[in-house]
């Protein structure tokens, strides 16, 4: 039986640090080892893991720009350059007085207001340089960025008519926890199970099910785990519903802890939604006041419960359960091989439940409507209903709240699509589907969306979208497999050979055998899905990736002009 | 208690073993032995970095170090689609690394390199990625050299100094992910615990200073290995038709050495027999500079470094029905690609800004419009255009050449032994 390694507190201890002076020093990071009892190599592996901890002054004021594809689109190029520009800062660098840092992000779930960026952890959306340009202005006159921070629309465009909104609908705190006191915990799990609820993280794993699975175990204490890392790029709709209603996650929280007997719950939020931290804090206090946290909750059976928020650091992984314990765990965050699910070994090596925050907020629904009421909207497989995050090219960017069960079609015309060509499905990791595929039904039966719809008209390059994909995985692989952290690498210098015109069919083909290699091959799911979309796009458009590609005989797109590039600029000849 | 055993099965044969036994334990316990390079027996949860051992279960994929075997079980393990699986995050390694097998101390007792002669690995079919990866001599008795990395992560896992602190970990994250060492306790090894750390590396990423002396070649692991058993070849797909006129050959080395030339000579009184089957066109052996006549077969040695290169290789792939590329520096770079790391800018600068001291006006790169112009780095043979068959070595064996060449002159049937089949 392995030891079970518990470096909870190491995340913090970076962030005290990395927000003190903007950066983790060797003397940091042994200091901390130190106070750990860890040694250095420990400390400084798990800090380089987290994008957002530098191990370089990184500037008074750290700007992360969103280079997901939405922002790309958005405007992201002349923004980027009117950063550099204004501060006078290098990308990826600091300017010389070291006052600005300006560095690359994936989505930071803004994707209906891009570009979008963060200054020292506040949101700053829809840039164009010349807001750049009056941002920098002022923060080098002293302007706390506090003061210059956007506030931030979240707009929910649609909820099912005739009142079956089942998240966004009319929140009276309490009214589900209510049901506590004439409930088992056995009667919630029951409830819960009878409604088929289906995770809605993207496995689709029922809600109820893994409750129970967890509720057997007979090691305590168990876990109640919150998954708010929110990555996956397109994907917004928990930074809306923890904005308009934290209540209703704290509520299934609740609900799960008392159904699984567990006495602590944990909100693992990712760094990019840092500014909704005194929101949550808030919310827990007042549901602490009220009786709902803390000792003697209110309920048929004795319960004390509390939750705690533990802050991210800016890795798209941590999504990822596995990966998101061990980051609980003050670990870098890699998925684990599937030996044993966090329902038997989880935070500590303890039973843990991991939920998305969507997954809680319907639970709570689920108990405070009844089972039944929920299980008479959607679909069989999928009951209830699922918010999108809707974004790209299309008038009315923002959450949907669909009945499981529309169609395409009907969400392209609610979302105002101009001349859609192609939907990226759940984000990167998701599937592409062509927009003529009006017909196809959001449900578990047909396309399971994990949150996320992506708009991209006919002017789109197709070949853009799949290279930022791929960048995505590269980056953000845990680096802990071949398949996944060599197989993105590679896939991306293959994509820029079909970029540069040097592809052939040959390639093409190669390209599909290496995804579907690193599907068959990698160790968790990222690594499985990171090819899914181009593998996906070669299928539903194929003229268009013949037409990328020439054919020149047995010799192979070598480009020799620029391959003499470097000698001829090195000794001078024009 | 008393270890329960199980039956389950694989391709279709019943094996029997304690329950709950990693598979590739088990398999090894039946005589089958998984491919595998991150699997260290009593690393409990197994690593599963490597994804070498793949085998399938119930439809699914699985790294086989990570599955338990229980009653029942169905495995798949010899299919061609797994066979190819192994072979790919084999030859993903060796394309992410600078693995230079000629060059490296561990050449022959090295995991990496064993497993591709196992499975037959003459190229690999991923890009190189050519990354500038460091060696790091500041530890005390250690050095880590980070181009043979393949970060299987035991290591990690394994080496710890005393008060149980990890000396190894992962830093950073995805394509930039590397292992680093930690100074402070490493210094704290033993020679002992110094020396197990090298031979935990699978490959030659950890070394010892002065205790690495590499054994002389016929003594080393996989030279002693199954020396005389076949490796698995793929079929050679463009064979010439065979006929009873001489066939004609062209060769030509490009940036090379001549070793797989000399070694081409090694055939020895087979060259007579040569002699009696072809004619020689285009080569350095006849001095012959141009096609005369369309050829059957090109025989390439050195990989692309500058612009005549590639012309040459354009005229051979345009002139020849088949093209064997031999030797590592003609199949990916081999030892020139050590530049590809650096930009060519530094590598000029390092030659010749840096070293002339007598030159008034400071560095001067040659160029003359006489002189080939040197490409950004080295491209392998097939960046450039098709290869028809692989050859391995440094210089490849002289009797794996003659067995090739005869195969696609003569359409005889061969198999490569093992000794035959050589990186380095």
């Amino acid at each position: 039986m392995e030891k079970i390694i518990d470096h909870s507190p190491l995340l913090n201890l970076l962030w005290a640090r990395q927000d003190a002076k903007g950066f983790i020093s060797d003397q940091d990071i042994h200091d901390i080892a130190e106070h750990m009892d860890l040694s250095f190599i420990e400390v400084e592996g798990v800090c380089t893991f987290y994008h957002f901890f530098h191990r370089r002054p990184a500037g008074k004021f750290i700007v992360y720009l969103n280079n997901s594809i939405l922002s790309d689109f958005s405007g992201y190029a002349a923004v980027r350059k009117a950063l550099e520009t204004a501060t006078g800062a290098p990308w990826n660098g600091v300017d010389r007085k070291g006052l600005f840092g300006l560095f690359d992000t994936s989505c930071i779930g803004l994707s209906d207001q891009e570009p979008a960026a963060l200054i020292n952890f506040r949101p700053f959306v829809k840039l164009t340089p010349e807001k750049v340009q009056q941002l920098v202005n002022a923060l080098r006159n002293g302007v706390p960025v506090d003061q210059l921070a956007d506030h931030i629309e979240n707009p929910v465009r649609y909820v099912p008519p005739d009142g079956k909104a089942v998240v966004f609908r009319e929140m009276v705190p309490g009214r589900a926890l209510q049901k506590l006191t004439q409930m088992t915990p056995e009667e919630v799990i029951a409830e819960v199970k009878s409604s088929n609820l289906r995770g809605m993280g993207g496995a689709f794993f029922p809600v109820g099910e893994k409750w129970e699975l967890c509720r057997k175990q007979p090691k305590t204490p168990r876990y109640v785990v919150c998954n708010a890392d929110e990555g996956e790029p397109g994907t917004f709709k928990d930074r809306v519903l923890m904005t308009k209603l934290p209540e209703l996650l704290i509520e299934g929280m609740i609900l799960g802890g008392y159904a699984i007997g567990a006495n602590q719950g944990i909100i693992y939020l990712r760094a990019e939604y840092r500014y909704l931290l005194p929101r949550l804090e808030g919310a827990l206090d007042r549901y602490r006041q009220m009786g709902w946290l803390g000792k003697d909750i209110p309920a048929r059976k004795h319960f004390d419960f509390d939750i705690r928020i533990q802050l991210g650091a800016g890795a798209y992984v941590c999504g990822e359960e596995t990966a998101l314990l061990d980051s609980l765990m003050g670990k870098r965050g890699e998925p684990w091989p599937k030996v044993y699910f966090p329902v038997e070994r989880g935070y500590l090596g303890l039973p843990t439940i991991v939920n998305n925050v969507e997954s809680f907020a319907t639970a709570a629904r689920v108990i405070e409507l009844g089972a039944e009421a929920f299980r008479r909207l959607g679909t069989p497989g999928s009951p209830g209903t699922r918010l999108l995050s809707v974004a790209g090219d299309c008038s009315y960017p923002g959450v949907y709240e669909i009945e499981w069960g529309m169609s395409v079609g009907e969400l392209l015309d609610l979302t105002g699509a101009q001349d859609p060509l192609y939907l990226q499905i759940s984000g990167p990791s998701g599937i592409g589907i062509s927009a003529a595929d009006r017909h196809r039904r959001f449900s578990f039966e047909d396309l399971r969306c994990g949150g996320s719809v992506m708009i991209f008209n006919h002017k789109r390059d197709l070949l853009k979208i799949l290279v930022n994909f791929t960048e995505f995985f590269k980056e953000e692989s845990c680096g802990v497999c071949t398949p996944c952290r060599a197989g993105n690498f590679i896939l991306s210098r293959k994509l820029e050979l079909l970029s540069r015109g040097l592809g052939r069919g040959a390639d093409l083909e190669e390209i599909r055998q290496w995804g579907n290699l690193m599907t068959t091959a990698s160790r968790c799911g990222l690594g499985k899905g990171a090819s899914n979309a181009l593998i996906n796009a070669m299928d539903k458009f194929p003229v268009y990736f013949q037409k990328l590609v020439h054919s020149k005989g047995r010799e192979k797109g070598f480009d020799l002009d620029s391959a003499l590039g470097d000698y001829r600029e090195a000794v001078g000849i024009k | 208690m008393k270890e329960k055993v199980v039956s389950f099965t694989i391709d279709g044969k019943k094996y029997q073993a304690p329950e709950g036994q990693s598979l590739i334990k088990a398999a090894e316990g039946n005589g089958i032995s998984i491919p595998s390079l991150c699997y260290y027996e009593h690393i409990d949860p197994p690593l599963g970095t490597c994804r070498v051992c793949m085998v399938k279960s119930d439809g699914r994929s699985f790294a086989a170090c990570t599955l338990k075997v229980r009653e029942g079980m169905s495995v798949e393990f010899n299919t061609p689609e797994l066979n190819d699986a192994r072979k790919a995050m084999v030859e993903m390694l060796f394309a992410e690394g600078n693995h230079f097998c000629p060059a490296c101390e561990k050449s022959g007792d090295c995991d990496l390199q064993g497993l591709g002669y196992r499975l037959g690995v003459t190229i690999s079919r991923f890009p190189h990625l050519f990354l500038d990866r460091v060696i790091d001599y500041r530890p005390k008795r250690i050095v880590v050299d980070h181009n043979r990395c393949i970060l299987c992560r035991r290591c990690v896992e394994e080496v710890k100094a005393e008060g149980q602190y990890p000396v190894f970990s992962f830093l950073n994250r995805g394509s930039g992910t590397v292992v680093q060492i930690d100074y402070e306790q490493e210094a704290k090894l033993s020679d002992n615990e110094a020396m197990r750390a090298m031979h935990l590396c699978p490959v030659g990423a950890i070394l010892v200073r002065g205790k690495s002396r590499p054994r002389p070649r016929g003594e080393r692991k996989y030279d002693l290995q199954d020396a005389g058993g076949d490796v698995e070849q793929a079929p050679i797909k463009h064979s010439v038709s065979v006929g009873k006129n001489k066939k004609v050959i062209a060769t030509t080395s490009l940036a090379g050495c001549f070793g797989c030339h000399m070694s081409l000579l090694d055939i020895d009184e087979e060259l007579v027999e040569i002699i009696e089957l072809v004619e020689f066109n285009k080569s350095p052996l006849t001095d012959i500079k141009t096609f005369s006549k369309r050829c059957d077969v090109g025989i390439i040695e050195g990989g692309c470094c500058n612009d005549e290169n590639v012309e040459v290789l354009r005229a051979f792939r345009a002139n020849c029905d088949v093209l064997v590329a031999i030797g590592e520096c003609a199949i990916w770079g081999g030892l020139p690609a050590m530049r590809n790391v650096v930009s060519l800018e530094e590598c000029l600068n390092e030659a010749y800004g840096h070293a002339t001291s007598d030159v008034e006006e400071g560095k001067v790169i040659p160029h003359h419009e006489d002189l080939p112009e040197l490409l950004d780095r080295i491209y392998g043979c097939n960046e450039v255009v098709e290869i028809d068959y692989y050859i391995p070595g440094c210089p490849p064996d002289a009797s794996h050449l003659w067995k090739v060449l005869k195969n696609i002159i003569l359409g005889t049937g061969y198999s490569v032994i093992k000794s035959e089949f050589k990186y380095d």
